[in-house]
């Protein structure tokens, strides 16, 4: 299967984390939040700009960058 | 929390890590929780007005602590920083877990939100390895109930193996449980046997190589096996303060440090580096937590939530997002400037008044005239005019500020702005900061701690003082 950066998610898709590249402080706060890898991710909704994205990631809704979120890689379902 | 005299001045300065107990059969209890999740509420509730808040020792994170009576022992509660884990990667999370490990609180309170159980596992896991004195308190019950969402307290408490109390601080329930519940764990009439979370058996052979040996030593009320894990994770602040804590350095022990190169050969044997070692251990436990909610926790409709989602897009979407933000902030402004002017009329009228009385009061008395014009016509009208241009337009600008976070709708503006505010290098959160700010620029720096970077966050303090506050609001 193919795997995409989650910033290619269109608006209600679903997709399954597989690779977490951000480093740091990024990596311990996406893990945090219960974001490792084989988690299920919906993109909600993207602001007017299209930065930042909200996704819902384990009941709770979060907004990330793009230029955070494009280092998590997800396989579509 | 309101100003008292006590939280203010003098005496917030004094308050540390060290509590002071006025009784011996004082107890004291950490309030622990993620941000956001009611527990300043459940804090309120318990402690009413008996708090006290300073800072921690050395450190800008503020700290609360309160009294609360209940079956004539006094518990002392301590108002934790709200965190999502207690791996230490702010200070906020230092603090949290040094109290929890070295505090020794008789008990630790994790209030948690029903409405997204799973994420708010992951503190209570890493907490109950530390210590099995832990109560889970549930809170938001009705939030969740609205959101069709039901979770059941019995088998989170028997998965947990820690007391569970479901409660709806704002409205006062289910804290008389919880401090049932507290106050048991805390006097030792019942105790806990929380789960151990399993690591992968890499891991388990590595803990158990460190275990025993741990165990022979004197390591207080602290967990042998979360030691072990600490100790295979590395990290030289905590190690250092654990050391302190137990009176003798825990890495120059020659049994200890011979037995972590043993673990650590044997994570090696199985290839997991360092690195690799906080990422499965994290793993393991948001998997722990997947596994506890998978039982617990019952999302009755999965559509509950269209029509949130629908006033969502309509307040955060390309075309309607922005348009409504500036019709609803402009509405807002002009409630503020044109509504206040009515009351400050008034007030101004009523005051001063007040001044021309006060004026023939003095004369009437055979006041000197330098008396007068100090007071009256220095000290009671600068304030009479402070007061009636000040204090209209703060009653109606915060209510309204009020109402939209209730709401939920400042978020969205963060969300909205945040691209805007990226390419002047700060934080869409700013926004809000920025909009206390019309309010009172004190106010709107003291909230700038809602940002997460520091740089991105001094930003916000800074020119938050552009801003001009209500009392610079120019008259319509």
């Amino acid at each position: 299967m193919e795997i995409h950066p989650l910033t290619e998610l269109d608006e209600g898709q679903i997709a399954r984390v597989k690779n977490i590249l951000s480093t740091g402080s990024m990596r311990r706060r996406l893990q945090d939040i219960g974001l490792i890898e084989n988690t299920d991710v919906q993109c909600m909704q993207k602001s007017p700009s299209g930065d930042p994205i909200a996704y819902l990631i384990r009941g709770a809704i979060i907004a990330l960058r793009t230029e955070d979120s494009g280092n998590i890689l997800v396989q579509f379902h | 929390m309101g100003l008292t005299s006590n939280s203010t001045g003098l005496g917030a300065i004094d308050s540390g890590l060290v509590i002071e107990k006025q009784h011996p059969t004082d107890r004291v209890i950490a309030l622990a929780g993620n941000p956001n999740v009611g527990k300043s509420t459940v804090f309120n509730e318990l402690t009413g007005l008996n708090q006290h808040t300073g800072n921690w020792p050395g450190k800008t994170v503020s700290c609360a602590q309160g009294t609360h009576r209940y079956k004539d022992t006094e518990y002392i509660f301590v108002d934790i920083p709200g965190t999502y884990s207690l791996m230490a990667h702010s200070a906020e999370e230092e603090v949290a877990r040094d109290f929890i490990c070295f505090g020794e609180p008789e008990a630790v309170v994790v209030v948690c939100d029903a409405t997204c159980l799973e994420r708010n596992l992951n503190l209570v896991l890493q907490t109950i390895e530390i210590t099995p004195n832990v109560v889970v308190c549930v809170n938001l019950m009705d939030e969740a109930a609205k959101k069709k969402i039901s979770i059941d307290l019995e088998k989170l408490e028997k998965a947990l193996g820690v007391p569970v109390v479901g409660a709806s601080a704002r409205s006062g329930k289910g804290l008389d449980r919880l401090m049932e519940k507290t106050a048991g764990l805390a006097s030792g009439s019942f105790s806990s046997c929380p789960i151990n979370i399993r690591y992968i058996a890499a891991i388990e052979e590595a803990i158990s190589i460190l275990q025993p040996i741990v165990e022979k030593k004197a390591v207080k009320n602290l967990a042998p096996r979360w030691i072990a894990l600490k100790l295979l994770d590395y990290d030289p602040a905590l190690l250092r303060s654990l050391s302190d804590y137990l009176g003798f350095s825990v890495l120059d022990d020659p049994e200890i440090s011979q037995g972590l190169k043993r673990a650590l050969a044997k994570l090696l044997e199985h290839g997991i580096s360092k690195e690799q070692l906080r990422d499965k251990i994290v793993s393991c436990i948001v998997l722990a937590a997947e596994e506890v909610c998978l039982d617990a926790v019952t999302f009755h409709k999965h559509d509950y939530d269209v029509r949130d989602r629908k006033i969502d897009r309509l307040l955060t979407s390309r075309r309607t997002g922005i348009p409504i933000m500036l019709a609803l902030l402009t509405g807002i402004f002009w409630l503020t400037i044109t509504g206040a002017n009515y009351p400050s009329q008034l007030l101004s009228q009523a005051l001063f008044w007040g001044q021309d009385r006060l004026g023939e009061f003095f004369v009437w008395i055979g006041a000197p005239q330098w008396l007068n014009e100090m007071l009256v016509l220095g000290v009671y009208r600068v304030l009479a005019w402070v007061v009636s241009v000040m204090l209209p337009p703060m009653a109606i600008f915060f209510p309204l500020f009020t109402i939209l976070e209730d709401l939920g709708y400042l978020p969205r503006v963060a969300f909205n702005l945040d691209h805007f505010f990226k390419k002047a290098s700060a934080c869409g959160k700013q926004a809000l900061t920025m909009c206390m700010g019309f309010g009172c620029n004190a106010a709107g720096i003291v909230g700038c701690r809602i940002i997460d970077s520091p740089r991105e966050r001094l930003i916000a303090i800074i020119t938050n003082n552009f801003v001009p506050c209500n009392g610079r609001l120019p008259g319509p």
